[in-house]
């Protein structure tokens, strides 16, 4: 055994703590661990415990040393969840720690299950970091650096078009950009992504409101079908498209005291570009329409995706009748 | 035959109910003595009050239950004997008076009541369960209650209380003996108001007409100055609507009137009630850590108490919305009536008298057609906040159609 350690890489550090709210990242990470290890000793054994899996003195039975001295990999998930007792039989293994053992904890932050985090980092474990990715930018980042990971290129333009199309969920990222890599050759540009993603797939109520109460009908109808096959709930569409039409009621009826409304300026602004072609008449039909396809969807009627659809083409067309 | 006692007091301009029931409460003295026959007849087991709102089913129902209950050897309500006064009280341990703050009653209350019913009365007389909103159980409650209803317990007498039969499945409507209230008169609410409350009659004849008949509304708008006030508000809406900013706008102060009346109610009920269940549950009791989290288990039933109060508040605001939308509804009726007045004023009735001016301008700037369709809006959106809609949508969308009728 001794051995086979020798001739394989780096031994993976006996204490490694994976934090962080990110998943995918996470569980990378517990990957990269799991994969030097056997690299270093190819006959490990991998013991990965679902959250929750650690039973009462589970622990002590995980890492006392085997009859042949095997070495043996523990993953032990969301150390927030942890019970007292658990925690307690933690710190006491921190304390004294087996020979062999490679133990991975992952702890996706914030305050739950701190007393432990803090314990754990006092034996100095190596910490790997897995923020969320808040921006756009450090999703394009993310994107290039897969293509990196697997010697290959995408352009700039071209990560930002697959970040449009597929959204903000790292896994399904990751799993767009193993896609293209499989399926695709050279360097991955604009017009590669767009035969392979077109169209946007994350659309909110307040983009299907702009386009209709604009009278865009038809881009109004595409983009209201990607929301509901994404998942928007209807109620949150519904609530849109009153805002949308009742901005417009309060800002051409306030006129030049439309700063007052407490709206910031840039969006007194759209509204009062979008307010040109509505008469009160118009607005009126838009808004019973809007109320009409609110109570279609809490269950006046039997198929909320129609009743949202006539409302959008009532609200384009309540509109365009008036030019 | 004797005349009622007093325990009928409250019920107000009910004259042909309290008959009704006086005889059925005589009636049931001769049940308890052992009679049969035509002595019994006018009374039953199972009784369903229906009634406009504010015409006094609960005070009907209590006002039975006390002369059921009552002990004076002459007359059955008579209102002076311990248990008139714990009946009308509601404190008489065989009244059990069933009433909600939330949006319906469910299952599981019924289930409770079904197994109370089958009880025997303590006190030698009847066992009476008023259920006061009984349109508010939803279907599986009311078919809870069918057999329980149909063949009681030989003691039990249920009342339900509802605005009318249409509120009742049919199952439930054919096992009750049906009495109905009449709106009161204007006169008669004024009378009694201006005997117990001490205001002027006149005054208290106007509000009467104004709250359509709804004693607790005509009182509210005597005594309360914040309810006269949302009242103003809400009438003041018809008047706003000409234009599309300022429709949207009274909307607006429409809406958040009745969610600031439902958060002052909350405000003054919720904090109180989670003080006194934490205190019940252990909380902050004792010394050492840990004793400050009360007892095991009890987040849950914090908990359930949240989601009860907010029920609690959707209901009120939705109640407090809806007599808005009730008096800009008879605003508009007052319209058509001028608009259809050939008497010159002189057989005018107007629900909102102090708002006849208001009326006979809109009167002369519209037609019969236009104020239909104005009513027909108002009525859609008290349906369409029955339904769930965004109140604000709801009345944004009323708003925008009075404008053009």
């Amino acid at each position: 055994m001794a051995g086979s350690r020798a001739a394989g890489g780096a031994a993976p550090a006996p204490l490694t703590l994976v934090s962080g709210p990110e998943e995918l990242l996470a569980d990378r990470a517990v990957a990269e661990v799991v994969a030097a290890a056997r690299a270093a000793d190819p006959s490990v054994e991998i013991c990965d415990l679902a959250p929750g899996a650690l039973q009462p003195g589970g622990l002590a039975e995980l890492v006392s040393p085997s009859l042949f001295g095997e070495a043996k990999v523990v993953v032990l998930r969301a150390i927030q969840d942890l019970g007292a007792d658990q925690a307690e039989e933690v710190k006491r293994y921190l304390a004294d720690p087996a020979e062999q053992i490679v133990l991975v904890l992952t702890h996706p932050g914030g305050v739950k299950g701190k007393a432990l985090l803090d314990a754990v980092r006092k034996h100095k474990p190596v910490v790997v970091d897995c923020p969320k990715l808040t921006k756009p930018a450090e999703r394009i980042t993310f994107l290039r650096a897969e293509f990196r990971r697997q010697r290959r290129a995408i352009s700039e333009e071209a990560a930002q078009a697959v970040a449009d199309a597929v959204g903000s969920d790292l896994r399904e990222l990751a799993a767009a950009a193993d896609q293209l890599i499989a399926d695709t050759e050279g360097t991955v540009d604009e017009a590669v992504v767009a035969r392979y993603y077109s169209g946007k797939a994350e659309v909110s109520g307040f983009a299907v409101a702009d386009l209709a109460v604009e009278g865009r009908l038809g881009e109004a109808l595409e983009q209201l079908r990607f929301a509901l096959d994404t998942g928007v709930a209807s109620v949150l569409i519904t609530s849109a498209l009153a805002t949308g039409v009742r901005q417009i009621g309060k800002v051409a009826a306030a006129g030049p005291n439309a700063r007052d409304l407490g709206m910031p300026p840039w969006r007194v602004d759209k509204i009062r570009r979008q307010a040109r072609g509505w008469t009160p008449d118009g607005l009126s039909v838009a808004l019973r329409a809007v109320a009409t396809a609110d109570a279609a969807v809490k269950g006046a009627a039997a198929d909320p995706a129609y009743a949202l659809e006539k409302c959008v083409v009532a609200i384009a067309g309540a509109r365009s009748a008036q030019r | 035959m004797t005349r009622p006692g007093g325990a009928w007091s409250a019920l107000i301009g009910q004259p042909d109910a309290v008959e009704r029931l006086h005889a059925a409460a005589r009636s049931a003295r001769a049940v308890l003595a052992g009679a049969s026959g035509a002595a019994v007849a006018a009374m039953t087991h199972a009784w369903l009050f229906t009634g406009p709102p504010g015409s006094g089913r609960s005070t009907a129902a209590r006002a039975f239950a006390a002369a059921l209950q009552c002990a004076d050897p002459g007359v059955p309500g008579c209102g002076d004997c311990q248990d008139c006064h714990t009946a009308l009280a509601g404190t008489h341990p065989d009244v059990t008076v069933v009433s909600t703050d939330q949006l319906t009653i469910g299952v599981d209350q019924t289930r409770g009541l079904v197994l109370g019913a089958a009880m025997s009365p303590s006190r030698r007389r009847w066992q009476v369960i008023v259920v006061e909103d009984a349109d508010r159980m939803t279907e599986g409650a009311a078919n809870v209650l069918l057999k329980a209803i149909e063949e009681p317990a030989p003691r039990t007498v249920w009342i339900l209380c509802a605005p009318s039969t249409a509120d009742m499945i049919p199952t439930i409507l054919s096992r009750c003996r049906h009495l109905a209230l009449r709106t009161p008169s204007p006169d008669a609410i004024a009378d009694a108001l201006s005997g117990t409350e001490g205001v002027d009659r006149e005054h208290a004849r106007a509000f009467a007409k104004a709250a359509q008949g709804h004693i607790g509304r005509t009182r509210a708008l005597l005594l309360d100055a914040a309810a006269a006030a949302g009242r103003a508000e809400a009438l003041r809406l018809p008047t706003e609507v000409g234009d599309v900013g300022r429709a949207l706008r009274a909307a607006q102060s429409l809406v958040d009137a009745a969610a600031a009346e439902a958060k002052a109610m909350s405000d003054a009920l919720d904090a109180k009630e989670t003080e006194e269940l934490k205190v019940a549950l252990g909380y902050g009791q004792g010394k050492g850590s840990g004793s400050a989290r009360g007892v095991a288990g009890s987040a849950g039933i914090l908990k359930e108490l949240e989601t009860k109060q907010k029920r609690r508040a959707t209901r009120t605001q939705r109640d407090a919305l809806d007599r808005a939308l009730i008096d800009i509804a008879a605003f508009y009726r007052d319209v058509l009536a001028q608009q259809f007045d050939r008497s010159g004023g002189q057989e005018l009735r107007l629900v909102h008298e102090d708002h006849a001016r208001q009326t006979r301008a809109i009167a002369e700037n519209s037609d019969p057609a236009a104020t239909l369709r104005r009513i027909e809006a108002v009525l859609e959106a008290r349906k369409a906040i029955a339904a769930n809609v965004a109140p604000l949508l709801a009345v944004e969308a009323m708003a925008l159609t009075l404008r053009t009728g």
